[in-house]
């Protein structure tokens, strides 16, 4: 699998599309992930974290009843709603906050949506004494007061946001402009795969460890690699984690499941891969949802995690490349699987995760017997209780 | 266009004004108002600003701006059809936009509508030099400018290329941060920079972000050529329509424009 080009482009997605102020910051950011990446201290750190304060190896599962009356195909689950802090986000901001520890930095900056990539900054904060500030909408922050409540009490000054439309993209532009006033002493630790080179590629580096294992524990357990691999899509993290550890394996097909929302064919969704077109948001080019006159619009979806105009540029190479294909799965879709999936399993998946979970369900309705299909289950849905 | 204004306010011994104005705030009646107004009160140049949802350069102030001209629905096809009407009583004009609106318009033709337009140029905040071979070209090609960025935080080796890629003039971002009057620079550090620029090119300087008083603007001293005003504007014509805003802004401008620093 390889990295994006000098300037930071997957194909035509990526570059860096911030102003001038960011640019040192950016290039410095670089050539210490650069030398770290290059560390094997790096690496043994970061991963004697994941093991001992995570909790990885994450565990895959074979679902015993959901979706068993459609199909006799496995239906497997990568276990990321055990991580310590109930996803895939902790994966990362791990990974960024040792980073930003090697840099000298003491400060971290997030922005955040339904505040898990908030609650796993706030986490890494306390654990390596980092001081932590948060941005987040201001309608976020009363749809998640749960997560709220732990981010302070990890220490963590949360930021309400009240501009624009008060979620996830205005948090973002939030984090960038405060950034922007305290580039000497801050780490922005961004939550997905998108944003300014080399935000996309260190993002992905560090959720690989998802796929990596989840291919090694599915050769180990069935003797062979899965048919399909399936994740949700907002920003791309956990989908580009799981993804990374089967994109050479040519024949294993990767699907990104994309929010549709109330229905891709109509404005209240936010499947930019699916219904977007190209254009530059939060530092990259890659697809998003935007007018003809280039305004990026307000999207919609029940699960807070893929409430996001944008996505990362790498799968955008994928989209056009053909590596993986994208769908989209409707809120109401995924209320079912979130409710289907509790009561076969006993497990309650974020509703998130629950868009890859219905499509999933639909896949192996028409996989032959020799299919064999991983999900990644990005996270646990306490969360979204009485949400939906 | 550009190079005639600098000349001018250089022959007058003194800096050029450029003040910022957000078209279509809140509509563009009162944006032409504004222009014609700025003129007539002695502004050098005008960056008048397109609209964005998403200003990741600007604070609260042009970002509320810009959300107040897009419910008026207004767009670059908008903007450039301002420009046009206003471009024999209108000092020069520079557009300030963001570079989604301008891809999805297509860079070619923003080029060759803005020129028609008779714009002088174009600065593009999210766009710093590593991505600008594009943009820049095609201005270029239709005779516009295209200033670059420097900010503090820029290492003096990239301050060399941009300043050397730069045109109309280099755009000299005071301190870090976002734009707005929250927090007025540094002005120590400031001439530093300014006298380090000044030994790297001889193409005009005007500073920008933070100032808002006239004590700002004198305290950028001489090393500079212009100093641009933007967020302390917006909030002086806030609230105002047509001639009204007109007014308030020749108002808010005269002690500006008076404090100009001898060259």
């Amino acid at each position: 699998m390889s990295g994006p080009d000098s300037r930071g482009y997957f194909g035509d997605f990526g570059g860096r599309f911030v102003p001038e102020v960011l640019i040192a910051a950016l290039d410095e950011l670089e050539q210490a992930m650069t030398a770290a990446f290059a560390d094997p201290a790096f690496w043994a750190e970061y991963h004697a974290v994941l093991r001992d304060f995570v909790g990885r190896p994450s565990p895959i599962y074979r679902c015993e009843r959901y979706a068993a009356e459609v199909s006799p195909v496995p239906l497997v689950m990568k276990r990321e709603d055990t991580n310590h802090t109930g996803a895939h986000k902790i994966n990362n901001t791990v990974g960024q906050a040792l980073l930003a520890r090697r840099m000298g930095k003491r400060r971290l900056l997030a922005e955040t949506g339904a505040g898990q990539h908030g609650v796993a900054t706030a986490t890494v904060g306390a654990k390596f004494g980092l001081t932590v500030d948060v941005y987040m909408g201001a309608r976020d922050i009363e749809r998640q007061a749960l997560n709220v409540e732990v981010m302070r009490l990890f220490g963590a000054q949360v930021h309400a946001v009240t501009s624009g439309t008060q979620t996830l993209k205005d948090a973002t532009n939030e984090a960038f402009r405060v950034w922007a006033g305290r580039v000497e002493d801050t780490f922005y630790v961004i939550g997905s795969v998108v944003g300014a080179h080399p935000y996309p590629f260190m993002v992905r580096e560090l959720q690989k460890v998802i796929g990596v294992e989840a291919r090694r524990q599915t050769l180990e357990r069935y003797g062979r690699l899965p048919s399909d691999v399936i994740a949700c899509v907002g920003g791309g993290s956990n989908a580009m984690g799981i993804f990374s550890g089967f994109v050479d394996d040519r024949e294993v097909k990767l699907w990104g499941v994309e929010a549709g929302g109330k229905g891709v064919d109509g404005d209240e969704h936010a499947a930019s891969l699916r219904a977007g077109s190209i254009g530059v948001l939060h530092g990259s080019r890659s697809y998003l949802l935007q007018s003809p006159e280039g305004q990026v619009r307000e999207t919609h979806s029940i699960s807070a995690g893929l409430d996001y105009p944008g996505v990362g540029p790498e799968h955008a190479f994928f989209r056009e490349s053909g590596r993986a294909r994208y769908v989209d799965i409707t809120d109401a879709q995924a209320v079912e699987a979130f409710h289907g999936f509790a009561r076969c399993e006993g497990i309650l998946p974020a509703l998130e995760s629950a868009h890859a979970i219905a499509f999933a369900r639909e896949l192996a309705a028409q996989r032959g017997a020799d299919g064999l299909i991983l999900v990644n289950l990005s996270g646990r849905g306490d969360k979204d209780i009485g949400r939906c | 266009m550009l190079d005639d204004a600098f000349e001018r306010a250089r022959a007058e011994k003194r800096l050029a004004f450029i003040p910022y104005v957000m078209a279509g705030d809140p509509d563009v009646e009162t944006t032409e108002a504004i222009l014609l107004a700025l003129s007539d009160a002695g502004a050098d140049v005008i960056e008048l600003g397109v609209p964005y949802s998403d200003p990741l350069a600007d604070g609260p102030t042009i970002a509320a701006a810009g959300q107040r001209a897009l419910r008026s629905a207004t767009d670059l096809r908008g903007v450039l059809a301002l420009a046009w009407r206003c471009r024999e009583r209108c000092a020069p004009i520079v557009l300030f936009t963001y570079y989604n609106p301008v891809y999805q318009f297509g860079v070619e033709r923003f080029a060759r509508e803005a020129a028609a337009a008779g714009v002088a140029g174009a600065i593009v905040p999210d766009v710093a030099l590593d991505e600008s071979a594009e943009l820049r070209a095609a201005l270029q090609a239709q005779g516009l400018t295209m200033p670059l960025l420097v900010a503090p935080s820029t290492p003096r080796e990239r301050a060399a290329r941009i300043v050397d890629a730069a045109t109309g003039f280099v755009y000299v971002v005071s301190r870090l941060g976002v734009t707005g009057t929250g927090h007025a620079p540094d002005f120590a550090p400031l001439r530093v920079q300014l006298a380090s620029l000044r030994e790297l090119t001889n193409k005009p300087l005007a500073v920008g972000f933070g100032l808002s008083r006239p004590q700002d603007v004198r305290d950028v001293g001489t090393l500079a050529d212009g100093v641009v005003v933007g967020s302390a504007l917006i909030d002086a014509y806030a609230g105002a329509r047509g001639q009204e805003a007109g007014t308030r802004v020749r108002d808010f401008v005269a002690p500006l424009i008076a404090a100009l620093p001898a060259s």
